[in-house]
């Protein structure tokens, strides 16, 4: 058996291995080579050397934009996982209509991105019209805007991520910290928590990496105005790329720069919480 | 046994599946190539979204008559050049796309072809207007249009029909200066009820991608005068290109005609981030504003709108008046922005099936008739005779303006320095239209990001 397994396993990998190099591997190593050039089309490039990097950091819509993904990142985490799981928690006691609750949740998440954005612009704008202004006047609009979108799509998905984890923790243990006398604020701290390190997570590493990365929903709901204050790395890339001639290494070299950055943060979360995850 | 014998046929039907596409794949191409060969395919990048189901037909008849298949695919809005970047780097690359003047020559100077001796050049009555670098040309404009204050004679009439109107003119052709403008627009505003409408003019669209009314077609007048004032240069797009900096000269100007848009607008000037030129057009075609900045290209838009209320008859250009001196004698604005280019990279019979191509369109019968019925273009080759131009009323008026004792506006926006200059500028006049930045600020912004653009 296992030599049948090792002797077929090519041909059953192959497929997906191919997919992989063409649409991720391939493109991912051009790009970086990429961001040393300077180039028009991905056919005719230059090499030029560090000078695209020189050129991003000293771009002030750049570290404008690097600033308010990082501020948009912090409150998202924070607010998504924290709503999500006190919504797990609720929605893990049995209660009447548990079901219907968790799939209500979950419905805004099938929504794509940009129609999403183009909703809530709608929504919000029709709000703001009662007090005389659009979501472009001021960028605390399009901050808020976002946020209140990420949180309306991502907390139901996360909310089920944790439901499954809750319902993971042995009905032993919190039995036994009954016994010990504990309350539930106890046992929330000391057996729930721990328990559900893995599903803390995921959720983290998602909602982390889907923040940085956001950038349908950045187009749609403001496209960056006023003048480019809201502009999200994503789109601030993207900018750069189509927005002058000459400039397209330099969209690269940012791309490159945000890729480092998400990927080191990610890993670092994912590097804290694993240690500290317990086997039941 | 029986498993492995099921297992083993499994894996040979799901090779035999993966082989079968493999070997179709050679037999296929080599028919495609063949084909190809006899039936060759031209690939049309297309620029303007409001006449592109036109092309679709024009597509049909041209394949009936000559065999060539002709694909046409249209970019969105705003979206042209990011469309024709990854167009042209893909091996089915567009054979015909456009080029927008010098300034776009110089990001695609590399995929132009020399058509200085083909028979398309030679067509154009004007030859300084293609775009030429050195002895060899490489765009060549296709169609002449012209933008200005579109308005609607039926509500100007009734307004200068009313007893108690402050200005002294009984109709719309006696306005030649910017301060009978303000008179007639401010005084428009103060009867709105009477005259039925929302607001003198349409919604000055500032949403993101919406703005180029004003960051491009109102930003090339007091550019214009900028650079006229340059005696070393006769050409006001050759003195622009030659600019590394502007002074931006003629800003008040601009601040009049612009804050007379904005505040007598059918919409308050802060909520003009969420108006889109669609939103305008509508207003202006529903009845519901008197006036509206456009060119000819929008006549189409105008009459396809539901419950549209306006008629052919009534509906009349009027110059952009700023309050600069001597513009009593000044026209629309009359130019063009729009250069096909054929791709250099494609085959030698590709680039001449596309010319071929052109040239069919602009010299046949059937060609001139689509470019003058349904197109609606004013195109600038000798082949048109005096009673093949367009019959929609706004380019009938266009020419009428061509023709009068009037200086028409040059386009002058071809010498501006990027997509990013057009950018900036449009967002700081919606920071100002909101209130949160004063004009000197939108000033320094032009004059800042016109260097800035300029040196890269």
């Amino acid at each position: 058996m296992e030599k049948r397994l090792k002797y077929y396993f090519p041909i059953f990998a192959l497929p997906t291995l191919l997919a992989f190099l063409v649409a991720f591997l391939i493109p991912f190593i051009l790009g970086m080579y990429l961001s040393f050039t300077e180039f028009t089309t991905v056919m005719d490039a230059k090499w030029v050397g560090l000078s695209n990097y020189a050129k991003a950091f000293g771009n002030k819509e750049f570290i404008n934009a690097l600033w308010f993904t990082g501020k948009f990142t912090v409150v998202s985490v924070i607010t998504i996982n924290i709503c999500a799981f006190a919504l797990a928690l609720l929605l893990t006691r049995g209660l009447k209509g548990s079901n219907l609750f968790r799939t209500v949740f979950f419905m805004p998440n099938l929504i794509g991105g940009i129609v999403l954005g183009y909703i809530w612009q709608l929504i919000i704008n029709g709000i703001l019209f009662k007090f005389g202004v659009t979501l472009t006047y001021d960028p605390k609009y399009g901050f808020w805007g976002l946020v209140v979108l990420m949180n309306w799509q991502l907390i139901g998905y996360m909310m089920i991520i944790y439901i499954a984890g809750i319902q993971n923790v042995p009905p032993e243990l919190i039995e036994a910290a009954k016994i010990d006398g504990a309350g539930p604020l106890r046992i929330l701290r000391n057996v729930i928590i721990p328990m559900i390190m893995p599903a803390i997570t995921i959720c983290l590493f998602l909602t982390i990496s889907n923040s940085f990365k956001l950038f349908d929903q950045n187009l749609a709901l403001t496209a960056g105005a006023p003048s480019r204050k809201t502009a999200m790395l994503a789109l601030d890339i993207f900018n750069t790329f189509y927005g002058k001639a000459g400039w397209e290494g330099v969209g690269q070299a940012k791309a490159v720069i945000f890729f480092i950055l998400v990927a080191v943060i990610a890993f670092a979360q994912l590097i804290f919480t694993r240690s500290k995850e317990v086997e039941s | 046994m029986k498993k492995r014998l099921m297992s083993l046929m499994l894996c040979v039907l799901m090779l035999s599946a993966m082989l079968v596409g493999c070997s179709n794949a050679p037999a296929a191409t080599e028919d495609k190539g063949q084909a190809a060969a006899a039936v060759k395919e031209i690939y049309f990048l297309n620029f303007k979204p409001e006449i592109a189901p036109i092309y679709d037909s024009i597509a049909k008849d041209y394949e009936a008559e000559t065999g060539v298949k002709v694909k046409v695919v249209t970019a969105a809005a705003g979206t042209y050049e990011t469309t024709l970047k990854s167009e042209i780097a893909k091996t089915d690359a567009p054979t015909i796309f456009q080029i927008n003047g010098p300034v776009g020559y110089e990001s695609w100077k590399d995929y132009t072809a020399d058509l200085k001796n083909s028979k398309l050049y030679s067509f154009l009555s004007d030859k300084s207007l293609a775009v030429k670098s050195g002895e060899g040309v490489y765009g060549i404009p296709y169609v002449v249009e012209g933008y200005g204050i579109i308005y609607n004679n039926a509500i100007m009439q009734k307004y200068f029909a009313l007893a108690d109107k402050a200005v002294a003119i009984s109709s719309a052709d006696e306005i030649k200066n910017f301060d009978t403008l303000k008179a007639v627009v401010e005084d428009m505003s103060k009867h709105k009820e009477q005259l039925g409408i929302k607001g003198a003019f349409a919604s000055t669209s500032l949403k993101s991608g919406e703005q180029w009314r004003w960051q491009t077609h109102l930003a090339n007048l007091p550019l214009y005068y900028e650079f006229k004032d340059n005696t070393q240069y006769d050409n006001t797009v050759m003195a622009g290109l030659a600019a590394d900096k502007i002074d931006f000269k003629y800003a008040n100007n601009y601040k009049n005609i612009f804050d007379l848009y904005i505040n007598n607008s059918a919409s308050d000037r802060k909520l003009l981030g969420s108006k889109s030129v669609d939103d305008s057009m509508a207003e202006f075609a529903l009845g519901n504003v008197a006036m509206v900045q456009n060119g000819n290209w929008a006549w189409s838009q105008i009459k396809n709108v539901e419950g549209n209320t306006v008629k052919e008859e009534d509906i009349k250009f009027m110059p952009i008046y700023t309050g600069v001196a001597g513009e009593e004698k000044q026209g629309l604005c009359i130019g063009t922005e729009n250069y096909f280019a054929i791709n250099s990279k494609v085959s030698q019979e590709k680039q001449d099936a596309s010319i071929a191509f052109l040239e069919w369109l602009f010299s046949s019968e059937k060609g001139k008739k689509y470019v003058t019925q349904d197109l609606g273009f004013i195109a600038p080759f000798n082949t048109f005779g005096e009673n093949e131009k367009p019959a929609d009323p706004l380019a009938k008026e266009v020419m009428n303006w061509m023709g009068k004792d009037a200086t028409s506006v040059a386009w002058t926006f071809a010498a501006f320095p990027s997509e990013d200059f057009k950018n900036y500028f449009g967002d700081a006049l919606l920071e100002y239209a909101q209130g949160s930045k004063t004009w000197e600020e939108v000033v320094k912004v032009v004059v800042d990001s016109w260097a800035s653009e300029r040196a890269k």
